[in-house]
């Protein structure tokens, strides 16, 4: 029951999917002991449509609607700009969408479309990167941000030798909210005494272009001859500098970490260039978001801080908890290593 | 050079293009087919402009329901404004034979002044005149060294591209300003009352009016025209080339700043990746809308309805469930097969022998892009 | 009266007609800029002309520089092609799909690549000149229409240095004789299309068309199949640069290479060639892509700030094309001035 973008070869004048106009499905016999089933449609939002990052989240989201019912349709900007996502979110507010779950390119700019949908009816649930405060129900947050701060500073520590060392940090967009606010964690992490000895030497912002990326961590290395460690919390990012890393030789002088996906930096664990990095289950971050999804329009939650819900296949089945904001935690970060990455290739598929 | 700044001569040189070799002397008979044939050139491009927007907006609503609804009307034409209203002003400056790749920098860079302005204290008032002023001043940038300097606008726009951009990151770093008062996003975001018709609708065809009278009405229109036709003709018969084509850039990065201010106001951001990805929109607008990319010729009309085809083809595939990159495709096709089309039944039309090929056209320099045949 | 030399003419210093000639020559001028910046980058960050950094960076530019070969060419012929990236990056998903299931022959999967680009840049030659329409609209549609294939071949799928075979993207790092591997296959392209245009009759035919089409047509150059010829060219070595693109990254996306056009175009147009046609060489092509890589990777390793760094690229290409527009006008006043003596 999902939609798969029309080929090329089947021609536009063929295209007479009528996007949820009519809310067909069929309720999933298997229905979860604690989400009812539910019908309607539902529209997904990505940030950018063809990104490999949230194609593996609709998969997820995909495998939860086979589940618990609902159909899937995924639509979306070419680029990572919120004004094209504008007209998808009025789209599916005038076609009776029973929900709609996004990643917003910025928080503000679709919150009046997002706002018009939620006073029709709509549900509306963020998740990977937020709208703004009251522009949705619910905000599916793949990780903690401090957590995530922590996290990056635990791992340019453990690569340091001896936790002693320069380092830098290659970033995505310089107004990236996500990664701002990572970094700034992160900052406040380093702060702290163990983390004394890692000098640090600023902020390289590689666009998500890998283009960009590898330039600006070559100049990185040019500019700080006897930098230790990169820390890119760019999937895109990460494999730029472990590239370069490894066609400059500097295996072994210089390492990489930061956030990467298991398939994409393979390779780069096993040769040293990157022995450690991190990640979230990026599939259970589409399936999460789909179950709060069904869950708000069936009434099973409403949303607010303190409610409790538990989707069976995630979290070990244990419950998850609303924060503040409406906000809900996927879950703690994965980290890669040599010992795992073979294993969650497999596991994760991406 | 006299100092009257009109041009004198001929009518061929100072009318909007016309095919005055069309006129009858068809073989075939029957007045209808005269008075067919007698039509202009442009004329023809408009009525097929008219019928592909006939059949997107049917096409849409075999797509769905809900596509010939108000709320979809309202909002998939605030989509467009931003680009329809530089489309307005970029149709002039390519009718001269320029081109201004810079535009959509300058969306950037006047919408970071203005959330700059806002958050330092300065009230709305104040800050949009400033704004526009430094669209203005941008534009003039432009205009000065293509016409001091002798450099190729398609090159300096480049430069002005990167540059414009740039100097929005500068203005406001990686802060994202977003308290705008509802006053004046509702401008943006908000439809006249009681209706689904958008304020900045409302805008744009004030200034669409405004162009249709000054680029066919007035004798600016005619120099516009007579420069792109063949600028050394023109400068001979009194026209200031220089002049006006400044003019035209500083109009151009005014309307760009205008079009930032409306942007920043319809998503209540102002962002330096503001008006990204714009300018392709905007030459697409005007290339669709029968305007000749190595100047000469064009309609503001056509340009209209070229914003109007572009909104109902993005609303369709929209309301079909085509995400942008599918959408980019068909605009993309749409782009070539309406340059090509008007060019096949001119050919038919010479086959048929209702139009004597064109001989002995005044020589004219021929622009980049163009290949002589 | 014969036409003689004034008796109070200062007679002609070698050196300085050398000098003169030099930088009157648009090359000559830019090679120097990027040696002078050079040294004075250095002085401020000494790893700057590292081998290890030259080697990142020349690599990362000569795939560029081929890519502007191929656009100088069009833009010769008072043409241009917009949708150089969108053929680069199509080629280079292509071909790494292709090597992904392990089933084709690396040297195999190459061919294809570049046969795809030659194929995409006749399907822009075809609507170009047989069915008439203008260059920037033409490249500007199938700038789209390309990337939409690339989105359609991906369907949502990317290409990581996992499915590619072991070792793919050491060529990118290799050097013989100290020089860079993709710098020695640029200078390679430039030879050769430097050849063709200054000493063959194509050549010829390429500044002909570009600098004055109706006279060109009276002495019997076809502009339209010189065109067609043109933008073929453009496309493969689009694909050749889509190609390298997948062994320099080894990551690909349905998104590689967007943006690339315009760098491509701006080195083109920093390196000599003149928009309006008629003039410039492939060699200027090269070094524009050099000397904007150069600058790019210069910014950030003096340490500017990350906000200044698109400011300094705009103004780059502005003084970059304005000095070439004073030195030739120095030079045909020059000229002019000899002229009357």
């Amino acid at each position: 029951m999902f939609h798969r973008l029309p080929k090329l070869a089947s021609g536009m004048a063929l295209v007479l999917v009528l996007a949820g106009c009519s809310s067909s499905s069929t309720p999933s016999p298997t229905a979860a002991p604690t989400t009812a089933a539910m019908s309607g449609s539902v529209v997904m939002i990505p940030k950018q449509i063809n990104n490999p990052y949230f194609d593996v989240a609709f998969k997820g989201a995909q495998s939860a609607a086979a589940a618990l019912g609902g159909t899937l349709t995924q639509v979306g900007p070419s680029a990572a700009d919120a004004t094209q996502q504008i007209p998808f979110i009025q789209t599916a507010t005038t076609q009776g969408a029973k929900a709609i779950i996004v990643s917003a390119d910025d928080a503000n700019a679709i919150a009046p479309a997002l706002k018009s949908a939620m006073a029709a009816g709509i549900k509306v649930v963020g998740y990977d990167s937020s709208p703004a405060v009251g522009a949705y129900n619910v905000f599916v947050n793949q990780a903690d941000t401090n957590g995530i701060g922590k996290g990056l500073a635990d791992m340019a520590c453990d690569e340091a030798p001896s936790c002693t060392g320069e380092i830098a940090v290659l970033s995505a967009a310089q107004t990236a909210t996500n990664q701002n606010a990572w970094i700034a964690a992160m900052q406040t992490t380093l702060a702290g005494s163990k983390y004394a000895g890692l000098k640090f030497d600023g902020v390289y912002y590689g666009n998500d272009d890998p283009t960009v990326s590898t330039q600006q961590t070559q100049a990185m290395l040019a500019a700080h001859p006897d930098l230790k460690v990169i820390i890119a919390p760019t999937t895109v990012g990460i494999v730029a500098a472990a590239q370069v890393v490894t066609s400059q030789n500097l295996i072994g002088k210089v390492f990489v970490t930061g956030l990467g996906t298991p398939m994409g930096m393979q390779a780069f664990v096993k040769s040293g260039a990157s022995p450690e990095f991190a990640l979230w289950n990026v599939t259970d971050l589409g399936y999460l978001a789909y179950a709060v999804a069904v869950d708000l329009v069936t009434g099973q939650i409403k949303g607010n801080p303190g409610d409790t819900f538990t989707v069976p296949s995630l979290n070990g089945g244990q419950p998850y908890t609303i924060g503040a904001d409406s906000v809900v935690v996927l879950g703690p970060p994965f980290v890669f290593n040599k010992d795992n990455i073979d294993q969650y290739v497999k596991s994760f598929g991406f | 050079m006299t100092g009257d700044p009109r041009p004198k001569g001929g009518p061929d040189a100072l009318q909007p293009s016309a095919e005055t070799s069309a006129v009858a002397g068809g073989t075939s008979g029957g007045a209808l087919s005269r008075m067919v044939g007698s039509m202009s050139a442009l004329a023809r491009l408009e009525v097929f402009l008219v019928l592909i927007l006939v059949f997107l907006v049917w096409w849409g609503v075999q797509l769905s329901h809900f596509f010939l609804t108000g709320p979809n009307f309202g909002f998939s034409t605030q989509a467009v404004m931003e680009i329809s209203i530089m489309a307005l002003a970029m149709t002039p400056i390519i009718i001269t034979g320029e081109i201004d790749l810079s535009v959509e920098s300058m969306v950037g860079l006047s919408s970071c002044v203005l959330g700059w302005l806002w958050a330092s204290g300065v009230p709305l008032e104040a800050a949009i005149p400033i704004v526009l002023l430094v669209g203005l001043a941008g534009g003039l940038f432009n205009g000065l060294i293509v016409t001091r300097w002798g450099l190729p606008s398609l090159v300096v726009t480049l430069a002005t591209y990167a540059l414009f951009r740039g100097l929005g990151h500068v203005v406001l770093g990686s802060t994202v300003v977003s308290n705008f008062p509802a006053g004046f996003t509702n401008f943006g975001y908000g439809y006249v009352p009681g209706t689904f018709v958008p304020w900045t609708l409302i805008v744009f065809l004030l200034l669409a009016a405004v162009a249709v009278a000054v680029i066919h009405r007035t004798w600016i229109g005619r120099q516009i025209f007579a420069v792109g036709k063949n600028k050394d003709a023109a400068r001979y018969s009194g026209v200031q080339v220089a002049a006006l084509k400044t003019a035209l850039f500083a109009v151009s990065g005014l309307v760009a700043a205008f079009a930032g201010i409306i942007l920043t106001s319809r998503t209540s951001t102002a962002s330096p990746d503001n008006g990204l990805n714009m300018t392709l929109a905007v030459v697409t607008i005007v290339v669709l809308g029968g305007v000749d990319i190595n100047g000469g010729k064009g309609t503001v009309p056509g340009v209209i309805l070229a914003v109007f085809i572009l909104g109902t083809l993005k609303s369709a595939l929209t309301q079909a469930g085509i995400s942008t990159d599918y959408q980019n495709v068909a605009i993309g096709l749409l782009l070539i097969v309406s340059v090509i089309a008007p060019l096949l039944a001119r050919q038919a039309r010479q086959l048929a022998g209702r139009v004597r090929p064109e001989r002995g056209r005044p020589a004219r320099h021929s622009a980049p892009g163009e290949v002589v045949h | 009266m014969a036409l003689s030399v004034p008796a109070n003419a200062p007679a002609p210093n070698r050196a300085g007609l050398l000098l003169g000639r030099l930088t009157r020559s648009r090359e000559a001028t830019l090679a120097g800029v990027v040696i002078v910046l050079g040294f004075l980058v250095w002085l401020e960050a000494p790893n700057f002309l590292s081998s290890t950094n030259l080697i990142s960076v020349t690599s990362l530019t000569a795939i560029i520089a081929i890519a502007a070969v191929g656009e100088a060419l069009v833009i010769i012929t008072k043409n241009i092609d917009l949708s150089v990236e969108s053929t680069m990056g199509l080629v280079a998903f292509v071909v790494a799909e292709a090597l992904k299931g392990g089933n084709m022959p690396v040297p195999a999967a190459w061919a294809l690549g570049i046969g795809l680009g030659l194929g995409l840049g006749m399907a822009n030659g075809v609507v170009i000149t047989v069915f008439r329409v203008p260059s920037i609209v033409a490249t500007l549609g199938t700038l789209s229409i390309y990337r939409g294939l690339t989105y359609w071949v991906a369907n949502g799928q990317e290409i990581t240095i996992s499915n590619l075979p072991a070792g793919y993207t050491d060529p990118a790092s290799q050097t013989f004789f100290g020089l860079p591997f993709f710098v020695i296959l640029a200078v390679a392209v430039v030879i050769v299309a430097g050849i063709a245009l200054r000493y063959t009759v194509f050549g010829r035919q390429v500044y002909a068309v570009g600098s004055n089409a109706e006279a060109a047509a009276t002495i019997g150059v076809r502009a339209r199949s010189t065109v067609f010829v043109v933008f073929a060219l453009s496309g493969m070595l689009a694909g050749v640069a889509g190609v390298l693109w997948g062994i320099e990254f080894g990551q690909l996306y349905a998104s590689s290479a967007s943006g690339e056009s315009l760098a491509v175009i701006a080195a083109v147009v920093v390196g000599g060639v003149s928009i309006a046609g008629g003039s410039g060489t492939v060699v200027g092509a090269a070094i524009g892509a050099l000397f904007l890589g150069l600058i790019n990777n210069a910014l950030v390793v003096l340490n500017l700030p990350q906000a200044w760094l698109q400011v300094v690229y705009g103004a780059v290409i502005l003084l970059a094309v304005a000095t070439d527009a004073l030195v030739q006008l120095r030079a045909q006043r020059a000229k002019a001035r000899s002229r009357l003596r």
